[in-house]
Protein backbone atom coordinates (compact mmCIF):
# COMPACT_ATOMS: atom_id res chain seq x y z
CA UNK A 1 0.00 0.00 0.00
CA UNK A 2 0.98 3.37 -0.65
CA UNK A 3 1.99 5.54 1.96
CA UNK A 4 -1.50 8.09 3.56
CA UNK A 5 -2.60 11.02 1.78
CA UNK A 6 -3.20 13.89 4.39
CA UNK A 7 -5.27 16.74 4.23
CA UNK A 8 -4.95 20.05 5.79
CA UNK A 9 -8.54 21.17 6.62
CA UNK A 10 -8.79 25.14 7.41
CA UNK A 11 -11.42 26.72 10.01
CA UNK A 12 -12.28 30.23 10.78
CA UNK A 13 -14.51 30.38 13.72
CA UNK A 14 -14.40 26.86 14.38
CA UNK A 15 -16.36 26.60 10.87
CA UNK A 16 -14.71 24.35 8.14
CA UNK A 17 -14.10 26.49 5.47
CA UNK A 18 -15.89 24.77 1.76
CA UNK A 19 -12.50 24.68 0.09
CA UNK A 20 -11.33 22.28 2.59
CA UNK A 21 -14.23 19.93 1.73
CA UNK A 22 -13.16 20.50 -2.10
CA UNK A 23 -9.59 19.49 -0.43
CA UNK A 24 -11.12 16.22 1.80
CA UNK A 25 -13.14 14.85 -1.56
CA UNK A 26 -9.93 15.41 -3.68
CA UNK A 27 -7.57 13.77 -1.20
CA UNK A 28 -9.70 10.68 -0.44
CA UNK A 29 -9.95 10.36 -4.38
CA UNK A 30 -6.44 10.36 -5.11
CA UNK A 31 -5.88 7.91 -2.27
CA UNK A 32 -8.95 5.30 -3.68
CA UNK A 33 -6.25 5.90 -6.75
CA UNK A 34 -3.15 4.82 -5.47
CA UNK A 35 -4.43 2.20 -3.14
CA UNK A 36 -4.10 4.08 0.36
CA UNK A 37 -6.38 5.74 2.72
CA UNK A 38 -6.56 9.62 3.64
CA UNK A 39 -6.67 11.41 6.93
CA UNK A 40 -7.18 14.71 8.06
CA UNK A 41 -5.40 17.68 10.35
CA UNK A 42 -7.11 20.21 11.82
CA UNK A 43 -6.03 23.09 13.89
CA UNK A 44 -8.40 25.20 15.93
CA UNK A 45 -10.02 25.48 19.05
CA UNK A 46 -13.24 24.24 19.62
CA UNK A 47 -14.60 22.97 15.63
CA UNK A 48 -17.94 21.65 14.66
CA UNK A 49 -18.60 18.55 13.70
CA UNK A 50 -15.18 17.64 12.49
CA UNK A 51 -16.58 13.87 11.51
CA UNK A 52 -18.61 15.02 9.22
CA UNK A 53 -15.66 15.30 6.72
CA UNK A 54 -16.18 11.33 6.22
CA UNK A 55 -18.81 11.75 4.25
CA UNK A 56 -16.19 13.15 2.11
CA UNK A 57 -13.90 10.26 2.30
CA UNK A 58 -11.93 11.06 5.43
CA UNK A 59 -10.91 8.05 7.13
CA UNK A 60 -9.42 10.10 10.32
CA UNK A 61 -9.38 13.68 11.77
CA UNK A 62 -6.82 14.53 14.03
CA UNK A 63 -7.75 17.55 16.04
CA UNK A 64 -4.97 19.52 17.46
CA UNK A 65 -6.95 21.53 19.91
CA UNK A 66 -5.74 24.81 22.12
CA UNK A 67 -7.86 27.87 22.97
CA UNK A 68 -5.22 29.83 21.38
CA UNK A 69 -5.48 28.17 18.09
CA UNK A 70 -8.44 29.54 17.03
CA UNK A 71 -6.56 32.19 15.17
CA UNK A 72 -4.20 31.13 12.23
CA UNK A 73 -0.42 31.12 13.28
CA UNK A 74 2.13 30.05 10.88
CA UNK A 75 4.56 29.46 13.62
CA UNK A 76 1.99 26.72 15.01
CA UNK A 77 0.11 25.39 12.37
CA UNK A 78 3.50 24.48 10.69
CA UNK A 79 4.78 22.96 13.51
CA UNK A 80 1.64 20.75 14.31
CA UNK A 81 0.78 19.60 11.22
CA UNK A 82 4.57 18.60 9.85
CA UNK A 83 4.50 16.57 13.26
CA UNK A 84 1.62 14.72 12.42
CA UNK A 85 2.91 14.79 9.33
CA UNK A 86 5.82 12.76 9.89
CA UNK A 87 4.37 10.13 12.91
CA UNK A 88 1.81 9.04 10.48
CA UNK A 89 4.63 8.50 7.03
CA UNK A 90 1.89 10.45 4.65
CA UNK A 91 3.66 10.88 1.49
CA UNK A 92 0.97 13.31 -0.45
CA UNK A 93 -0.55 16.20 0.89
CA UNK A 94 -3.40 18.45 0.00
CA UNK A 95 -4.26 22.43 1.08
CA UNK A 96 -6.50 24.17 -0.63
CA UNK A 97 -4.93 27.25 -2.30
CA UNK A 98 -6.48 29.98 0.17
CA UNK A 99 -4.64 32.51 1.84
CA UNK A 100 -4.15 30.28 4.76
CA UNK A 101 -2.79 27.38 2.63
CA UNK A 102 -0.52 29.33 0.55
CA UNK A 103 1.22 30.81 3.51
CA UNK A 104 1.23 27.18 5.18
CA UNK A 105 2.03 24.59 2.68
CA UNK A 106 5.38 26.10 1.49
CA UNK A 107 6.66 26.14 5.42
CA UNK A 108 5.76 22.20 5.66
CA UNK A 109 7.92 22.07 2.29
CA UNK A 110 10.65 22.84 3.44
CA UNK A 111 10.31 20.75 7.08
CA UNK A 112 9.48 17.53 5.32
CA UNK A 113 11.84 18.13 2.33
CA UNK A 114 8.64 17.56 0.00
CA UNK A 115 8.43 19.02 -3.47
CA UNK A 116 5.31 21.88 -3.55
CA UNK A 117 2.85 22.58 -6.77
CA UNK A 118 0.19 25.69 -5.54
CA UNK A 119 -2.66 26.58 -7.08
CA UNK A 120 -3.68 23.30 -8.98
CA UNK A 121 -6.79 23.05 -11.21
CA UNK A 122 -6.11 19.37 -12.45
CA UNK A 123 -4.63 16.57 -11.02
CA UNK A 124 -4.16 13.88 -13.46
CA UNK A 125 -3.94 10.36 -11.67
CA UNK A 126 -1.40 7.74 -13.45
CA UNK A 127 -0.37 4.92 -11.20
CA UNK A 128 1.73 6.86 -8.38
CA UNK A 129 2.29 9.27 -10.98
CA UNK A 130 0.37 12.38 -10.44
CA UNK A 131 0.48 15.43 -13.11
CA UNK A 132 -1.13 18.23 -12.15
CA UNK A 133 -2.15 21.30 -14.38
CA UNK A 134 -1.50 24.79 -13.28
CA UNK A 135 -2.38 28.19 -15.01
CA UNK A 136 0.67 30.33 -15.08
CA UNK A 137 1.31 34.13 -16.35
CA UNK A 138 -2.49 34.67 -14.73
CA UNK A 139 -3.57 31.55 -16.75
CA UNK A 140 -1.95 32.89 -19.99
CA UNK A 141 -0.60 29.35 -20.20
CA UNK A 142 -1.26 26.39 -18.55
CA UNK A 143 1.78 24.06 -17.10
CA UNK A 144 1.55 20.77 -16.55
CA UNK A 145 4.17 19.64 -13.60
CA UNK A 146 5.44 16.84 -11.70
CA UNK A 147 7.15 16.27 -8.27
CA UNK A 148 10.27 13.90 -8.22
CA UNK A 149 10.51 13.64 -4.89
CA UNK A 150 9.11 11.10 -2.57
CA UNK A 151 6.94 13.87 -0.31
CA UNK A 152 4.42 15.81 -2.72
CA UNK A 153 2.46 18.52 -1.39
CA UNK A 154 -0.52 20.17 -3.65
CA UNK A 155 -2.57 23.16 -2.90
CA UNK A 156 -5.79 23.10 -4.91
CA UNK A 157 -7.67 26.30 -6.66
CA UNK A 158 -11.18 26.95 -4.53
CA UNK A 159 -13.68 26.23 -6.74
CA UNK A 160 -12.49 24.33 -9.56
CA UNK A 161 -12.56 20.35 -7.93
CA UNK A 162 -16.03 19.09 -6.67
CA UNK A 163 -16.64 18.49 -3.15
CA UNK A 164 -19.94 16.44 -4.64
CA UNK A 165 -22.29 15.52 -1.45
CA UNK A 166 -21.62 13.69 1.22
CA UNK A 167 -22.12 10.71 2.23
CA UNK A 168 -23.07 9.51 5.69
CA UNK A 169 -19.66 8.03 6.85
CA UNK A 170 -18.21 9.56 10.66
CA UNK A 171 -14.35 9.83 10.62
CA UNK A 172 -12.42 8.84 13.52
CA UNK A 173 -11.64 12.42 15.35
CA UNK A 174 -8.70 12.21 17.61
CA UNK A 175 -8.39 15.31 19.91
CA UNK A 176 -4.85 16.38 20.71
CA UNK A 177 -4.79 18.72 23.15
CA UNK A 178 -2.00 21.21 22.56
CA UNK A 179 0.38 22.92 25.55
CA UNK A 180 2.17 25.59 25.07
CA UNK A 181 1.61 26.08 20.83
CA UNK A 182 4.91 27.62 18.86
CA UNK A 183 3.28 31.38 18.97
CA UNK A 184 6.33 33.07 17.59
CA UNK A 185 3.89 34.71 14.52
CA UNK A 186 0.42 34.71 15.18
CA UNK A 187 -3.05 36.21 14.44
CA UNK A 188 -4.06 39.06 17.01
CA UNK A 189 -7.50 40.38 15.53
CA UNK A 190 -9.47 39.91 12.08
CA UNK A 191 -10.53 42.84 10.61
CA UNK A 192 -13.55 41.92 7.89
CA UNK A 193 -14.11 44.09 5.36
CA UNK A 194 -17.72 45.15 6.17
CA UNK A 195 -19.91 41.97 5.38
CA UNK A 196 -19.17 41.70 1.60
CA UNK A 197 -18.30 38.19 -0.42
CA UNK A 198 -14.96 38.28 -1.45
CA UNK A 199 -14.28 37.81 -5.23
CA UNK A 200 -11.52 34.94 -4.19
CA UNK A 201 -14.64 33.16 -2.60
CA UNK A 202 -17.50 34.03 -4.54
CA UNK A 203 -19.65 31.45 -6.95
CA UNK A 204 -21.18 34.63 -8.60
CA UNK A 205 -19.55 37.92 -9.42
CA UNK A 206 -20.49 40.97 -10.83
CA UNK A 207 -17.25 43.15 -12.15
CA UNK A 208 -17.67 46.63 -13.17
CA UNK A 209 -15.34 48.70 -15.51
CA UNK A 210 -14.63 51.91 -16.83
CA UNK A 211 -17.82 51.86 -19.04
CA UNK A 212 -19.50 53.02 -15.72
CA UNK A 213 -18.27 56.25 -15.90
CA UNK A 214 -17.70 57.04 -12.37
CA UNK A 215 -17.28 55.52 -8.90
CA UNK A 216 -21.02 56.77 -8.42
CA UNK A 217 -22.57 54.53 -10.81
CA UNK A 218 -21.41 51.22 -9.22
CA UNK A 219 -24.49 51.13 -6.97
CA UNK A 220 -25.71 49.60 -10.11
CA UNK A 221 -23.31 46.74 -10.32
CA UNK A 222 -24.05 46.29 -6.65
CA UNK A 223 -27.71 46.05 -6.84
CA UNK A 224 -26.76 43.57 -9.33
CA UNK A 225 -24.43 41.67 -7.14
CA UNK A 226 -26.77 41.60 -4.06
CA UNK A 227 -29.95 40.47 -6.34
CA UNK A 228 -27.46 37.44 -7.26
CA UNK A 229 -26.27 37.08 -4.15
CA UNK A 230 -22.90 37.58 -5.58
CA UNK A 231 -19.26 39.67 -5.12
CA UNK A 232 -18.56 42.72 -6.73
CA UNK A 233 -15.34 42.90 -8.69
CA UNK A 234 -13.36 45.48 -10.53
CA UNK A 235 -11.14 45.82 -13.45
CA UNK A 236 -8.03 47.33 -12.73
CA UNK A 237 -8.66 50.62 -14.91
CA UNK A 238 -11.49 51.81 -11.80
CA UNK A 239 -8.83 50.54 -9.05
CA UNK A 240 -6.19 52.52 -10.23
CA UNK A 241 -8.40 55.12 -10.71
CA UNK A 242 -9.68 54.76 -6.73
CA UNK A 243 -12.63 54.32 -7.81
CA UNK A 244 -12.58 50.87 -6.18
CA UNK A 245 -10.69 49.31 -3.54
CA UNK A 246 -7.79 46.27 -4.96
CA UNK A 247 -9.43 43.68 -2.56
CA UNK A 248 -11.83 43.67 -5.55
CA UNK A 249 -9.52 43.69 -8.58
CA UNK A 250 -9.62 40.72 -10.66
CA UNK A 251 -6.88 40.18 -13.11
CA UNK A 252 -3.07 39.98 -13.89
CA UNK A 253 -2.50 41.86 -10.63
CA UNK A 254 -5.46 41.16 -8.87
CA UNK A 255 -7.15 37.98 -7.97
CA UNK A 256 -7.76 35.30 -10.66
CA UNK A 257 -11.43 33.93 -9.49
CA UNK A 258 -13.25 30.63 -11.04
CA UNK A 259 -16.56 31.17 -10.35
CA UNK A 260 -19.71 29.39 -11.70
CA UNK A 261 -20.92 32.88 -13.51
CA UNK A 262 -18.60 35.85 -14.05
CA UNK A 263 -20.82 39.14 -15.12
CA UNK A 264 -18.45 41.81 -16.65
CA UNK A 265 -20.20 45.21 -17.08
CA UNK A 266 -18.98 47.90 -18.71
CA UNK A 267 -15.61 46.03 -19.21
CA UNK A 268 -13.61 45.91 -22.65
CA UNK A 269 -11.46 42.91 -21.97
CA UNK A 270 -7.44 43.55 -21.43
CA UNK A 271 -5.36 41.07 -21.76
CA UNK A 272 -4.67 41.05 -17.60
CA UNK A 273 -8.23 41.16 -16.90
CA UNK A 274 -8.89 38.81 -19.38
CA UNK A 275 -6.20 36.31 -17.80
CA UNK A 276 -7.81 36.53 -14.13
CA UNK A 277 -11.15 35.37 -15.23
CA UNK A 278 -11.41 33.39 -17.94
CA UNK A 279 -11.60 30.33 -16.51
CA UNK A 280 -15.02 30.80 -15.10
CA UNK A 281 -17.69 28.76 -15.91
CA UNK A 282 -20.25 30.83 -17.45
CA UNK A 283 -19.32 34.38 -18.60
CA UNK A 284 -21.51 37.31 -19.31
CA UNK A 285 -20.49 40.48 -21.03
CA UNK A 286 -22.51 43.68 -21.14
CA UNK A 287 -20.60 46.43 -22.85
CA UNK A 288 -21.66 48.90 -25.44
CA UNK A 289 -18.73 48.14 -28.10
CA UNK A 290 -19.31 44.98 -29.69
CA UNK A 291 -15.90 44.58 -30.57
CA UNK A 292 -14.82 44.58 -27.25
CA UNK A 293 -12.66 41.55 -26.20
CA UNK A 294 -14.33 40.52 -23.61
CA UNK A 295 -17.18 38.96 -26.37
CA UNK A 296 -14.30 36.74 -27.47
CA UNK A 297 -14.57 34.92 -23.89
CA UNK A 298 -18.14 35.41 -23.25
CA UNK A 299 -21.05 32.80 -23.15
CA UNK A 300 -23.95 35.21 -23.30
CA UNK A 301 -23.35 38.98 -24.48
CA UNK A 302 -25.29 42.16 -25.14
CA UNK A 303 -23.40 44.70 -26.70
CA UNK A 304 -25.86 47.75 -25.34
CA UNK A 305 -25.73 50.34 -22.90
CA UNK A 306 -24.95 49.09 -19.20
CA UNK A 307 -26.84 51.86 -17.54
CA UNK A 308 -29.72 50.62 -19.25
CA UNK A 309 -29.38 47.22 -19.42
CA UNK A 310 -28.14 46.58 -15.52
CA UNK A 311 -31.50 47.91 -14.04
CA UNK A 312 -33.38 45.69 -16.06
CA UNK A 313 -31.89 42.77 -15.73
CA UNK A 314 -31.76 43.58 -11.80
CA UNK A 315 -35.20 43.76 -12.12
CA UNK A 316 -35.59 40.11 -13.90
CA UNK A 317 -33.03 38.19 -11.16
CA UNK A 318 -35.36 39.59 -8.37
CA UNK A 319 -38.31 38.42 -10.42
CA UNK A 320 -36.81 34.68 -10.38
CA UNK A 321 -35.43 35.04 -6.87
CA UNK A 322 -38.57 36.55 -5.76
CA UNK B 1 21.89 46.73 9.40
CA UNK B 2 21.40 45.04 5.82
CA UNK B 3 17.39 44.80 4.64
CA UNK B 4 17.73 42.37 1.44
CA UNK B 5 15.11 42.99 -1.24
CA UNK B 6 14.51 39.91 -3.29
CA UNK B 7 13.64 41.18 -6.75
CA UNK B 8 12.38 38.82 -9.98
CA UNK B 9 12.34 39.78 -13.63
CA UNK B 10 8.93 39.04 -15.37
CA UNK B 11 7.13 39.59 -18.95
CA UNK B 12 4.92 42.77 -18.96
CA UNK B 13 1.78 42.04 -18.20
CA UNK B 14 0.42 43.77 -21.07
CA UNK B 15 2.27 41.06 -22.74
CA UNK B 16 1.08 38.12 -24.81
CA UNK B 17 2.13 34.60 -24.21
CA UNK B 18 2.85 32.03 -26.13
CA UNK B 19 4.84 28.65 -25.89
CA UNK B 20 8.37 28.42 -26.75
CA UNK B 21 9.66 25.97 -29.67
CA UNK B 22 11.08 23.40 -26.10
CA UNK B 23 6.98 23.26 -25.35
CA UNK B 24 7.75 24.24 -21.65
CA UNK B 25 8.59 27.40 -21.46
CA UNK B 26 7.78 30.98 -22.86
CA UNK B 27 8.73 32.50 -26.16
CA UNK B 28 10.59 35.15 -25.11
CA UNK B 29 10.71 37.10 -28.77
CA UNK B 30 8.71 39.93 -28.74
CA UNK B 31 8.24 40.62 -24.81
CA UNK B 32 9.48 43.00 -23.17
CA UNK B 33 10.40 42.50 -19.49
CA UNK B 34 9.92 44.42 -16.25
CA UNK B 35 9.91 44.17 -12.63
CA UNK B 36 7.86 42.43 -11.08
CA UNK B 37 5.09 44.89 -10.00
CA UNK B 38 4.50 43.34 -6.85
CA UNK B 39 8.57 43.52 -5.82
CA UNK B 40 7.97 47.65 -6.55
CA UNK B 41 6.01 47.57 -2.97
CA UNK B 42 8.74 45.63 -1.32
CA UNK B 43 11.55 48.35 -2.60
CA UNK B 44 9.60 50.62 -1.30
CA UNK B 45 8.70 49.77 2.04
CA UNK B 46 12.75 49.18 2.47
CA UNK B 47 13.47 52.07 1.10
CA UNK B 48 10.84 53.74 3.88
CA UNK B 49 12.07 51.58 6.48
CA UNK B 50 16.09 52.62 5.99
CA UNK B 51 14.42 56.25 5.67
CA UNK B 52 12.85 55.93 8.59
CA UNK B 53 16.01 54.63 10.33
CA UNK B 54 18.30 57.29 9.09
CA UNK B 55 20.82 54.25 8.73
CA UNK B 56 21.09 50.79 6.98
CA UNK B 57 21.78 49.05 3.62
CA UNK B 58 19.08 48.02 1.14
CA UNK B 59 20.41 44.96 -1.08
CA UNK B 60 18.55 43.65 -4.04
CA UNK B 61 18.99 40.42 -4.96
CA UNK B 62 17.69 38.35 -7.96
CA UNK B 63 18.39 34.86 -8.93
CA UNK B 64 18.71 34.39 -12.87
CA UNK B 65 20.92 35.36 -16.34
CA UNK B 66 21.96 38.30 -17.09
CA UNK B 67 19.23 39.65 -18.03
CA UNK B 68 17.69 40.14 -14.78
CA UNK B 69 20.37 43.26 -13.82
CA UNK B 70 18.17 45.13 -15.78
CA UNK B 71 15.57 44.82 -13.01
CA UNK B 72 18.47 45.27 -10.04
CA UNK B 73 19.37 48.41 -12.07
CA UNK B 74 15.94 49.95 -11.72
CA UNK B 75 15.57 49.18 -8.13
CA UNK B 76 18.93 50.83 -7.28
CA UNK B 77 18.25 53.92 -9.65
CA UNK B 78 14.69 54.17 -7.10
CA UNK B 79 17.13 54.33 -4.06
CA UNK B 80 18.75 50.92 -3.34
CA UNK B 81 22.33 50.71 -1.89
CA UNK B 82 23.83 47.66 -4.18
CA UNK B 83 22.39 44.46 -6.14
CA UNK B 84 23.19 40.93 -5.96
CA UNK B 85 23.04 38.37 -9.04
CA UNK B 86 23.26 34.98 -8.40
CA UNK B 87 23.67 34.04 -12.00
CA UNK B 88 21.94 30.67 -13.60
CA UNK B 89 20.76 31.02 -17.16
CA UNK B 90 17.97 27.48 -16.17
CA UNK B 91 14.99 26.80 -14.73
CA UNK B 92 14.27 26.24 -10.98
CA UNK B 93 11.71 25.72 -9.12
CA UNK B 94 10.61 27.85 -6.32
CA UNK B 95 12.38 25.80 -3.80
CA UNK B 96 15.61 25.75 -5.59
CA UNK B 97 15.65 29.57 -5.80
CA UNK B 98 14.69 30.04 -2.38
CA UNK B 99 17.69 27.83 -1.63
CA UNK B 100 19.84 30.21 -3.50
CA UNK B 101 18.63 32.84 -2.14
CA UNK B 102 18.84 31.59 1.26
CA UNK B 103 22.57 31.25 1.30
CA UNK B 104 22.87 34.85 0.06
CA UNK B 105 20.94 36.47 2.87
CA UNK B 106 22.98 34.02 5.60
CA UNK B 107 26.21 35.46 4.21
CA UNK B 108 24.50 38.57 4.20
CA UNK B 109 23.25 38.26 7.56
CA UNK B 110 20.06 40.47 6.83
CA UNK B 111 17.57 40.30 8.98
CA UNK B 112 15.39 41.78 7.39
CA UNK B 113 13.79 40.69 4.09
CA UNK B 114 11.20 41.80 1.22
CA UNK B 115 9.74 40.39 -0.94
CA UNK B 116 6.81 40.36 -3.23
CA UNK B 117 4.16 38.52 -2.87
CA UNK B 118 4.24 36.55 -5.89
CA UNK B 119 6.26 36.98 -9.33
CA UNK B 120 3.65 37.50 -12.00
CA UNK B 121 5.52 34.85 -14.62
CA UNK B 122 4.96 31.30 -12.41
CA UNK B 123 2.41 32.83 -10.14
CA UNK B 124 3.80 30.31 -7.06
CA UNK B 125 3.43 33.47 -4.45
CA UNK B 126 5.70 30.67 -2.00
CA UNK B 127 9.04 31.63 -2.77
CA UNK B 128 9.32 34.19 0.56
CA UNK B 129 7.42 31.77 3.03
CA UNK B 130 9.94 29.07 1.85
CA UNK B 131 13.40 31.36 1.99
CA UNK B 132 12.22 32.24 5.55
CA UNK B 133 11.39 28.70 6.36
CA UNK B 134 15.10 27.77 5.15
CA UNK B 135 16.63 30.56 7.00
CA UNK B 136 14.52 29.73 9.90
CA UNK B 137 13.00 33.36 10.19
CA UNK B 138 9.66 34.43 11.03
CA UNK B 139 7.30 35.10 7.83
CA UNK B 140 4.00 37.28 6.91
CA UNK B 141 2.95 37.18 3.70
CA UNK B 142 0.41 39.67 1.51
CA UNK B 143 1.27 42.32 4.07
CA UNK B 144 -0.64 45.26 3.05
CA UNK B 145 0.07 47.31 6.59
CA UNK B 146 3.74 47.04 8.51
CA UNK B 147 4.80 48.68 11.67
CA UNK B 148 7.74 48.00 12.99
CA UNK B 149 8.78 49.31 16.25
CA UNK B 150 11.98 48.13 18.38
CA UNK B 151 11.57 44.23 17.89
CA UNK B 152 7.96 44.24 17.46
CA UNK B 153 6.55 43.86 14.29
CA UNK B 154 3.23 44.11 13.66
CA UNK B 155 1.67 43.59 9.83
CA UNK B 156 -1.88 42.91 7.86
CA UNK B 157 -2.14 40.56 5.86
CA UNK B 158 -5.45 40.23 3.29
CA UNK B 159 -7.05 37.12 3.67
CA UNK B 160 -10.70 36.53 2.07
CA UNK B 161 -13.03 38.84 3.37
CA UNK B 162 -11.10 41.01 5.44
CA UNK B 163 -7.51 41.34 6.89
CA UNK B 164 -5.35 39.07 9.76
CA UNK B 165 -3.45 41.30 11.97
CA UNK B 166 -0.07 39.35 12.30
CA UNK B 167 2.52 40.22 15.13
CA UNK B 168 5.43 38.67 15.15
CA UNK B 169 9.36 39.77 15.66
CA UNK B 170 12.80 39.48 13.94
CA UNK B 171 14.47 38.17 11.80
CA UNK B 172 11.80 38.40 9.47
CA UNK B 173 10.11 37.95 6.10
CA UNK B 174 7.83 40.42 4.58
CA UNK B 175 5.77 39.32 1.02
CA UNK B 176 3.82 42.30 -0.23
CA UNK B 177 1.02 43.24 -1.39
CA UNK B 178 -0.56 45.95 -4.06
CA UNK B 179 -2.03 48.74 -0.73
CA UNK B 180 0.90 48.54 1.33
CA UNK B 181 2.60 51.81 -0.12
CA UNK B 182 2.92 53.74 -3.48
CA UNK B 183 5.89 52.85 -4.95
CA UNK B 184 8.30 56.02 -5.53
CA UNK B 185 8.92 56.59 -9.39
CA UNK B 186 12.79 56.52 -10.22
CA UNK B 187 14.24 60.09 -10.91
CA UNK B 188 16.67 61.19 -13.28
CA UNK B 189 19.57 61.68 -10.46
CA UNK B 190 18.53 58.36 -9.05
CA UNK B 191 19.30 56.89 -12.38
CA UNK B 192 22.28 58.64 -13.11
CA UNK B 193 23.28 57.34 -9.46
CA UNK B 194 22.65 53.58 -10.17
CA UNK B 195 25.07 53.53 -12.74
CA UNK B 196 28.06 54.10 -10.00
CA UNK B 197 26.40 51.27 -7.92
CA UNK B 198 27.91 47.94 -7.44
CA UNK B 199 25.75 44.60 -8.57
CA UNK B 200 28.05 41.73 -7.11
CA UNK B 201 27.64 38.64 -9.93
CA UNK B 202 28.33 34.97 -8.09
CA UNK B 203 27.17 31.53 -9.49
CA UNK B 204 23.71 30.58 -7.93
CA UNK B 205 24.21 27.79 -5.11
CA UNK B 206 23.38 24.46 -6.63
CA UNK B 207 19.96 23.68 -8.81
CA UNK B 208 18.02 20.95 -7.27
CA UNK B 209 14.82 21.14 -9.06
CA UNK B 210 12.18 19.04 -7.63
CA UNK B 211 9.67 19.83 -9.81
CA UNK B 212 9.67 18.77 -13.56
CA UNK B 213 7.64 20.76 -16.09
CA UNK B 214 5.95 18.08 -18.16
CA UNK B 215 4.25 20.30 -20.79
CA UNK B 216 3.44 23.93 -21.21
CA UNK B 217 0.22 24.65 -23.09
CA UNK B 218 -2.14 27.73 -24.43
CA UNK B 219 -5.68 27.19 -22.51
CA UNK B 220 -8.19 25.74 -24.17
CA UNK B 221 -9.54 28.59 -26.74
CA UNK B 222 -13.00 29.48 -25.90
CA UNK B 223 -15.65 29.48 -28.44
CA UNK B 224 -17.20 33.19 -28.56
CA UNK B 225 -20.91 32.40 -27.00
CA UNK B 226 -24.01 34.68 -28.80
CA UNK B 227 -24.66 38.11 -28.29
CA UNK B 228 -27.87 38.32 -27.67
CA UNK B 229 -29.25 41.75 -28.42
CA UNK B 230 -28.32 45.50 -28.20
CA UNK B 231 -30.42 46.74 -25.43
CA UNK B 232 -32.67 46.46 -22.00
CA UNK B 233 -35.55 44.02 -24.86
CA UNK B 234 -32.77 41.21 -24.72
CA UNK B 235 -32.54 40.69 -20.97
CA UNK B 236 -35.16 38.02 -20.44
CA UNK B 237 -33.78 36.10 -22.91
CA UNK B 238 -30.50 36.32 -21.41
CA UNK B 239 -32.16 35.32 -17.75
CA UNK B 240 -33.85 32.37 -19.43
CA UNK B 241 -30.71 31.09 -20.92
CA UNK B 242 -28.47 31.17 -17.95
CA UNK B 243 -31.36 29.45 -16.11
CA UNK B 244 -32.09 26.52 -18.37
CA UNK B 245 -29.25 26.83 -20.75
CA UNK B 246 -26.32 27.21 -18.09
CA UNK B 247 -28.32 26.53 -15.21
CA UNK B 248 -26.69 29.10 -12.67
CA UNK B 249 -29.09 31.40 -11.55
Amino acid sequence: MANKVLVFIEQRNGVIKKASLEAAKSGSDLADKIGTVSEAVLIGSDVDNAGLLGGYGIKKVVHFKNSELGNYSSSAYADLFAEYANESGADYFIFSNTSMGKDLAPKIAVKLDAGIIVDAVNLDIDGENIIAARPVYAGKAILNVKINSAKKIFTLRPNVFAAGEASDSIAEVEIREVNSPNLSTKVIDIKKSEGKLDVAEADVIVSGGRGLKGPEHFNLIEDLADALGAAVGASRAVVDAGWRSHGEQVGQTGKTVSPTLYIACGISGAIQHLAGMRSSKYIVAINKDKEAPIFQVADYGIAGDVFEILPALTEEIKKIKG
Amino acid sequence: MKIAVCVSHVPDTASKISVGSDGKTIDPNGVTFIVNPYDEFAIEEALKFKESKGEGEVVVISVGPDANKETLRKALAMGADSGVLLKDDNYRDSMSVAKALAVQIKEMDARLVFFGKQSVDYDNSIVGQLTAELLGYNCISVVVDLKIEGDKITAEREIEGGREVVETSFPVVITTQKGLNEPRYASLKGIMAAKKKTIEEKPAAENINLIEVVQMKKPAAKQPGKIIGTDSSAVPELVRLLKEEAKVI
